[in-house]
């Protein structure tokens, strides 16, 4: 069962259900694969194999007694280390908070245990989802499957790595301005930003509120769909929570699989990628690009060009308002409930300790933005920076309706870049920002986006991202379904057997 | 509104007084590294002054907020020990905070 690690998760559901494997042997041949090629990787903060192991017992004895366990149940998965787990260490990739043990269960992982699957471990990110290269881990670095001179993309970098070097089958990660779809698109695999407030954030450690969503990061579109419905839904615990029925994703994505798409208008964002706009982008990501847009239209897509003029001024109005929510939301570590506690000699009082706490607990992107978030809300400078980022966003949203009217999806380059080399951008923010270019403005309306795979360049993965109306994601995943059941079959397989086919850390 | 005017970048002295504002305790290498860094930020998000945006409304959320109730009804809190656990400090089944007040106190 050599190859149980690169079977996708819906198959190894069948498997499992079928009683063909166990969950006991898919767990063990993942952590196997851990052990082996992890340190060189570093996709993960943390592995518990006995609980893994355990867990995948108990799956696998229910199975056995003929209870009754889900379509879910003993595949394994890994966590975004932003996902906090009752007893299982919990950092978002920050010292200050090194070796804590959360006494409760995010939402999302306690529907995810309740469906049975298995906890690997814990992935890497960049420290409190800040960045796009998982670089800014306190931890350690990330490498990228395809080659491991380049990054993961980011923040969910150590999920993108885990799911693409065949360390886990699928993962959750987390996407504030694109930290799903850009690591996915980065690494060859699918990654989907839900409709804002369609999957609980209670339990997530925020970063930026009104932007947060968890999703799915997996090798196919169906994989996406199904572990999306299996983390949506309402929540109570999550005031921003929609209160509508768990969408139903799978079934589009099956009918997408398909292949028709008569009767779909696309439209092409200008602003992205398109004439006049090409600055910074890689010719062979908007040459796959361009090919991907003819597919559709084979596919029996209408296409035409759309102009939403105020997404020139997503990535300033992002980085105005994620620093300022961040900075309010870290000032609650704090030094006294929680994580680390820094010169707390007697002497000092509770302002001192706090700051030498925060200083000595997060690493420079996190001060970075903190200090400028600070900035953006204090007296004098709100209307001009933090109050204006605010009115663009509504600029952004009225793009997106009016967009609406003529068109069921908006599509995109998901970054302008294939995977840069590591250390390329450490000393640059503004360059590491760029690679959020494509991602934000669905970020900032809350409006859902995928990214799929759709060819390589230099040897690397190129995402192709898909926008769609609020709580309509079913669009996302149909659309995607049908670009990736086209390519798999002109190809003669699936996008990251490419991977698998050549010599491990090289590009071909 | 007009785009606002970052010609001076941000000073040490301003970075150092927003870094107390925030608890952060920087090192002088911190405020010069940020001095720079922050200032070529500041330059990239002013960009927002081009838009206009005369009679726009800000948007604060992503979907339409309203408020939320819930029925008032007691739930059992996290177990003590086990928060407590995760605390830097506990001391007579509480969390030990850091001196508060001053010598003259």
């Amino acid at each position: 069962m050599s190859d149980l690690t690169s079977t996708d998760a819906a198959e190894l559901g069948r498997l499992l259900s079928a009683g063909e494997v166990t969950a006991v042997e898919v767990t063990r041949a993942y952590l196997d694969r851990i052990a082996a090629e992890d340190d060189a990787l570093g996709a993960y903060l943390h592995v518990d194999g006995e609980s893994a192991l355990r867990t995948a017992e108990q799956v696998d004895a229910a199975r056995a007694g003929g209870t009754a366990t889900g379509p879910l149940a003993g595949i394994p998965l890994a966590l975004k280390d932003v996902v906090v787990t009752e007893g299982v260490p919990t950092t978002s990739g920050s010292k200050i908070l090194e070796g804590w043990r959360p006494p409760y269960d995010a939402t999302l992982a306690a529907r995810l245990k309740n469906a049975g699957t298995v906890l690997l471990g814990k992935t890497n990110m960049d420290e409190f989802a800040m960045g796009s290269s998982t670089e800014n881990s306190a931890y350690r670095v990330t490498r990228n499957p395809w080659d491991h001179d380049r990054i993961p993309g980011g923040s969910s970098g150590g999920s993108s790595a885990a799911v693409a070097g065949g360390l886990a089958p699928w993962a959750i990660g987390t996407d504030t301005g694109g930290s799903i779809r850009q690591p996915a698109a980065v690494t060859g695999l699918v990654g989907h930003k839900p409709t804002y407030g369609s999957v609980s954030r209670y339990g997530l450690i925020a970063f930026s509120s009104s932007l947060d969503q968890a999703g799915p990061m997996t090798r196919t579109v169906l994989d996406a769909a199904l572990l999306h419905e299996a983390v949506a839904g309402h929540d109570p615990l999550d005031s921003t929570s929609i209160a509508s029925p768990v969408p139903v994703l799978a079934e589009a994505a099956r009918r997408g699989a398909e292949g028709d798409l008569a009767g779909l208008r696309v439209g092409v964002v200008t602003e992205l990628g398109g004439d006049g706009h090409t600055d910074g982008y890689d010719e062979g990501v908007l040459a796959r690009f361009t090919e991907t847009v003819a597919l559709l239209e084979s596919l029996g897509a209408e296409v035409r060009q759309v102009s939403c003029p105020a997404f020139d001024l997503a990535l300033p109005a992002y980085y105005l308002i994620a620093p300022s929510e961040a900075s309010s939301n870290l000032a609650r570590f704090d030094g006294v409930r929680y994580g680390l506690r820094v010169g707390d000699d007697g002497a000092r009082d509770l302002d001192e300790v706090m700051a030498l706490t925060r200083e000595q607990g997060f690493g420079p992107e996190v001060k970075r933005r903190i200090i400028l978030g600070t900035y953006a809300l204090s007296s004098g400078y709100y209307d001009a920076y933090y109050g204006q980022a605010q009115k663009v966003r509504t600029l952004i949203n009225r793009d997106f309706t009016s967009a609406w009217d003529d068109v069921d999806v908006l599509v995109s380059p998901t970054s302008p870049t294939v995977a840069w080399e590591v250390g390329a951008r450490v000393d640059d923010p503004i360059a590491m920002y760029a690679a959020d270019l494509c991602t934000l403005p669905a970020s900032l309306a809350g409006v859902p986006a995928i990214s799929v795979p759709c060819g390589l360049s230099e040897g690397l993965p190129v995402g192709f991202q898909i926008m769609a109306p609020a709580l309509a994601d079913d669009r996302c995943y149909k659309v995607a379904a049908a670009l990736e059941a086209a390519q798999d079959a002109a190809r003669g397989s699936r996008f990251l057997d490419q991977l698998a086919a050549r010599p491990a850390g090289s590009v071909a | 509104m007009s785009t606002p005017s970052r010609k001076d970048r941000l000073t040490r002295d301003e970075v150092a007084h927003l870094a107390h504002l925030a608890r952060l305790a920087v090192t002088d290498e911190e405020l010069d590294l940020f001095a720079g860094q922050l200032g070529a930020v500041l330059d990239a998000v002013a960009q927002v002054g081009r838009a206009d945006v005369a009679d726009v409304p800000p948007t604060t959320h992503a979907v339409p907020m309203t408020n939320v109730f819930r029925e008032d009804v007691a739930r059992p809190s996290l177990p003590r020990d086990a928060v407590l656990a995760g605390a830097p400090a506990a001391e007579d089944g509480r969390i030990r905070v850091p001196r508060i007040l001053g010598e003259e106190a």
